[in-house]
């Protein structure tokens, strides 16, 4: 039964859809035309064909971000799925300041991924925190160039994703635990099964469908990288170029005289298919999991 | 936008199961107390992991407020400055307009809260609570948005905020953002946990849709609105990626371009950069502290889901 007119919900929902079309689904669509074009920033483009496609095949420095990010999501999977869900089991028991603590693992979240990678950037300087500690120690002679050598500056950005991820699993992985029947715990315990047995046994079944969610978004995550490795590389992407994420190159083109639209849409399908692939991937996992 | 896939937001999946099952009062069971033992092992990792977690933004105050004179760079770090100042804050300011930087960035952040409010309620409002024509379908596109990254469409969305006369305008970067698809569905799933019949009592009574918005939805999703807004101001304020590649004009940046414009073009001195970083992030700590309860609040109704 209805107790409004017809057009009632479209009032409501115009400008949410409006917002849709406008700047959701007519920029991907419209990306696929750009693609075939040679649009500038400053306006204009003419159908090019295949040109930028025939281009992208030739990018050297595509094929080194992509394998940079294909490398970044391979590390960032096993410490982002199981860190956060122990920080979670961690700040779960509602001990007295748990609050402080939980809202400080979060902080690192809140920050902008600019101002902790200018953090960052200080703490593993030549002269920084990390190389004056460990030349103290004697660990190393000289400074480790971080930030100037090309796996070294890949890997400073990785840990830096993982630990500004940390919080973020963590109250994810939070939310879910608290669906895991506690009484399944206690029975456990009882039986004098050991806080390992029941992490393994009974916590991470529980939160099986959160980590298949969670490892979706990380991947994903990863495979968009920007902020991290281009504040670190100082905007140039490391040496020759060889520390860009696909996400840089895309921003690289889209501005100045030199810029290319038409080739920037291209890496952006590039970028569509390389997150796409992994989501499916994991998705068809957990449902051959959850058949099983 | 990127506004709306910014990592920062916890992640709804909207599902058609509908409520999470009841949860448990915690902290009742004789099973929850822990042996001292225990606790001290809880409490030496919590603060273990509080000293990754908050140290680096410690240090970064702490090089902010060193001294000029002092040697940043010594072997044996000190976290205690030994001649405190304040002076690189107003360096700061001398170097780039970081205060005008601020109020860009509150500004695009204004909008963003603004219109995900306005725009996600309602239309979670009228997809979750009323019938109409279609609606399956606008659900439908609603959701399938969100598999596509932000990145993805950056350019072409650039291309439509130019074609809009918007490029290198403030407004041009807050627009794509203020209503997000994600807010709209974490909107409707609030809604949908409020019982029909709720609706159909008040439908007897006389009230018509906008006071059943305004008088019974509204007041029943506030947990949900509270996380919606949260997460527009940070991840409005916190967004690089799209106001660096709308504002080409120095004046107009925003504090996240600002700050690499400073660390890139103007100064090698770590405590000014030091300082600019705090600039940003106090606000945004400020915010998020004051505001956490209603953010962990929502967690457990249920805005974040796994």
């Amino acid at each position: 039964m209805r107790y409004h007119r017809w057009f009632t919900p479209w009032v409501l929902v115009i400008p949410a859809l409006t917002w849709l079309l406008v700047f959701n689904l007519w920029p991907s669509i419209n990306t696929v035309i750009l693609s075939f074009t040679n649009a500038k920033p400053i306006g204009g483009g003419t159908f090019v064909g295949l040109k930028n496609f025939e281009a992208l095949l030739h990018d050297e420095q595509l094929r080194w971000a992509l394998l940079n990010s294909v490398i970044y999501m391979v590390v960032c999977l096993p410490f982002l799925t199981i860190l956060p869900l122990l920080l979670a089991v961690l700040v779960e028991k509602k001990l007295p300041g748990i609050t402080f603590f939980r809202t400080a693992f979060y902080t690192p979240v809140v920050a902008s991924a600019v101002v902790v990678a200018l953090i960052w950037q200080w703490i593993l300087d030549d002269r920084g925190l990390v190389n004056g500690l460990a030349e103290k120690l004697g660990v190393i002679s000289g400074p480790l160039p971080f930030l100037s050598d090309q796996w070294l500056l890949l890997f400073s950005a990785i840990s830096l994703t993982i630990w500004k991820g940390l919080g973020y699993y963590m109250i994810i992985y939070l939310a879910a635990l608290g669906n895991v029947g506690r009484e399944l715990h206690e029975a456990a315990a009882v039986d004098g099964a050991s806080a390992y047995r029941r992490f393994v046994h009974i916590t991470i079944p529980g939160v099986r469908g959160t980590m298949i969610l969670i490892s979706i978004l990380i991947s994903v995550s990863a495979l968009r990288v920007f902020s991290e490795l281009f504040i670190l590389s100082g905007g140039k992407g490391g040496p020759g170029g060889r520390d860009n994420s696909v996400v840089m190159l895309i921003q690289q083109y889209s501005q100045g005289f030199e810029g290319n639209l038409g080739y920037a849409s291209a890496l952006s399908i590039v970028l569509f298919f390389v997150t796409v692939v992994p989501m499916l991937l994991l998705a068809r996992m957990n449902r051959k999991a959850a058949d099983a | 936008m990127t506004v709306v896939t910014d990592p920062a937001r916890p992640v709804a999946v909207p599902e058609a199961s509908g409520t999470a099952p009841p949860r448990r009062k915690r902290g009742t069971f004789g099973f929850n107390s822990l042996s001292p033992t225990e606790k001290v092992v809880r409490y030496l990792l919590l603060v273990f992991v509080l000293l990754i977690t908050i140290g680096p933004f410690l240090w970064q105050l702490s090089t902010s407020l060193k001294g000029s004179g002092e040697d940043i760079y010594t072997r044996i770090p000190r976290l205690l400055p030994s001649q405190p100042t304040l002076s690189h804050y107003g360096e700061v300011a001398d170097t780039i307009p970081v205060w005008d930087y601020m109020r860009n960035s509150l500004q695009v952040a204004v909008l963003v809260v603004g219109g995900n409010i306005i725009g996600s309620s309602l239309a979670g409002f009228a997809l979750s609570r009323l019938e109409f024509r279609f609606r399956r379908i606008v659900l439908g596109l609603f959701l399938a948005t969100l598999v596509l990254p932000g990145e993805v469409t950056i350019i072409s969305q650039y291309v439509t905020v130019r074609e809009l006369g918007l490029a290198n305008t403030l407004f041009g970067v807050a627009l794509p953002g203020m209503i997000g698809a994600l807010n709209v569905l974490l909107m409707y799933n609030a809604f949908r946990s409020l019982p029909v019949e709720v609706d159909q009592a008040a439908v007897v009574d006389g009230a018509n849709v906008w006071q059943r918005f305004i008088h019974i939805g509204l007041p029943s999703v506030r947990g949900t609105l509270s996380v919606v807004a949260i997460f527009a101001f940070i991840g409005a304020w916190d967004d690089f990626l799209w106001p660096l590649i709308v504002l080409t004009d120095p004046d107009k940046y925003t504090l996240t371009v600002g700050l690499q414009y400073l660390s890139g073009t103007f100064s090698n001195d770590p405590r000014l950069i030091a300082a600019g970083t705090m600039i940003a992030f106090i606000p945004i700590v400020i915010v998020f502290a004051t505001l956490q309860r209603f953010f962990f609040k929502g967690v457990e109704e249920g805005a974040v889901k796994g």
